[in-house]
């Protein structure tokens, strides 16, 4: 039962096999998602560092450069870690944009890590990718709370 | 939720420590991260096992998924059609209206060309085809442009080959593994296609922009010579590609050259051809011709 949250970001991030072959970044970071909604749901269940390993396999599928998502998902989670400490209440919207703001963090660095000057003219192309993320972020968070209550409940 | 309460550790020194601990691993993870980033930079190959092993591992729920809908191949390009029905109306308007022309002018080069042909007795040059396939999955949640194919090695694919679709240039095989390979893009922003003007063999570079377009620049810097509808194709310099693939139509010009929307796009590339490495094939043909007028000397001489 231990292994569930993990396997789960694994899972996310393996969506890249759907076979859907497009022009511009469309699909949103599931994996991020996912570990988003865990972090968000149940505070302290990560360890700081769980950023890495989770990023690592990440990179196996999402043809991004390997080490983006092992930095970049580290960052977020420290980050989110310090901001846990520094604030007092925390709410549903509150979460949402926390995830919000993580989601386009990594994406925009994502695509400036493959291209730094090349990608900085034109980051538009990010734009639907970045809205489809935002809005199945409330979906995944209810599909990990399911989860999450079954895997207590089990 | 609000945080629980043993995230404040209070005066007890050991959990003080281990939290200082948590965030010192994650720190690091970071830093590793930023240094595996280095390394795949210094060398992009350095992880194309692990990127293998991962790719090989989704292959066949890829390639069952890809078999059973090949419906979901345009979903992409269907969510985004939404953002510019009307003006994308139109222009296709236009562009069919234009494209019957050209039809009907390529047909008559098309019987001037095998009479032609037949003159000189020439055979077809385009080289064989060294496997037929699927593009199974592309990395549509990354900036990056790469697609998996459904065939690797096993079939012959090497890393370098050309790609293409019936209507034009796909890309080149990035990473190979045993049943998958990884299609580099002609959309992605890494990946420069030596191109020509069709109509006049104005040689271009195509640099991918990661949007189903490509950004074309002219080799010659002078007044820039392209306009609207402008087809280009491989020009064969370099040696990967062979000359005479189609790439793209010119959209519209900008400071420098033109932007250009690649032909075989996400919709019409479901199937495609691996093909041999252009020079290799013209140097194979070459060693064969010389061994072939060896042979006939020595016949002769007998």
């Amino acid at each position: 039962m231990k292994a569930i949250p993990p396997v789960t970001v694994a899972v996310g991030s393996m969506v890249t096999m759907l076979p859907i072959i497009t022009d511009y970044p469309i699909l949103p970071p599931v994996g991020l998602l996912v570990l988003l909604a865990w972090r968000l749901i149940r505070p302290g269940y990560w360890p700081v560092w769980a950023g890495f390993p989770l990023g690592m396999i990440d990179d196996m599928f999402s043809g991004q450069p390997f080490g983006s998502a092992a930095f970049l998902w580290s960052v977020i989670l420290v980050t989110l870690e310090t901001f846990d400490r520094t604030a007092a209440v925390r709410d549903y919207w509150q979460d949402w944009l926390l995830a919000s703001l993580s989601i386009i963090f990594v994406l925009i660095c994502g695509m400036l890590i493959v291209d730094f000057p090349g990608n900085l003219l034109h980051l538009d192309i990010l734009l639907p990718q970045i809205v489809l993320s935002i809005l199945l972020y409330p979906f995944i968070a209810r599909l990990v709370g399911a989860i999450d209550n079954w895997r207590i409940s089990a | 939720m609000a945080p629980p309460n043993n995230r404040r550790p209070g005066f007890s020194k050991r959990a003080q420590y281990s939290i200082f601990a948590s965030y010192l691993l994650g720190i690091l993870g970071a830093v590793v991260g930023l240094l595996l980033l280095l390394i795949s930079f210094i060398d992009p190959q350095g992880f194309a096992v692990l990127r293998t092993i991962g790719t090989e591992m989704t292959a066949p729920i890829s390639k069952t998924l890809s078999q059973l809908g090949g419906a979901t191949g345009s979903a992409g390009e269907n969510i985004s059609a939404y953002f510019n029905a009307a003006s994308k109306n139109a222009a296709m308007k236009r562009e069919l209206e234009k494209s019957r022309i050209e039809i009907l002018e390529a047909r008559a080069l098309k019987l001037e060309n095998e009479r032609l042909k037949k003159l000189l007795k020439l055979t077809d040059e385009i080289p064989d085809a060294i496997a037929m396939g699927r593009l199974i999955s592309s990395t549509s949640s990354s900036s990056r442009r790469i697609a998996t194919l459904g065939m690797g090695s096993t079939s012959g694919v090497l890393i370098g080959q050309p790609v293409r679709a019936p209507a034009g240039l796909v890309g080149r095989v990035l990473e190979t593994g045993p049943t998958t390979a990884r299609i580099l893009m002609v959309s992605d922003g890494k990946n420069v296609t030596p191109v020509q003007r069709a109509s006049d063999g104005l040689a271009a570079f195509a640099t991918g922009l990661g949007d189903g377009t490509v950004d074309i620049k002219a080799i010659n810097i002078g007044d820039n010579p392209f306009k609207k509808g402008d087809l280009l194709i491989t020009s064969g310099s370099g040696g990967l590609y062979g000359p005479g693939i189609p790439v793209a139509v010119v959209l519209r010009k900008n400071e420098t050259g033109a932007v250009a929307r690649i032909l075989a796009n996400s919709s019409n590339v479901s199937h495609v051809i691996v093909q041999p490495i252009f020079q290799a094939e013209t140097v194979r043909q070459i060693e064969q011709d010389e061994l072939d007028n060896t042979d006939s000397a020595t016949n002769g001489g007998q």
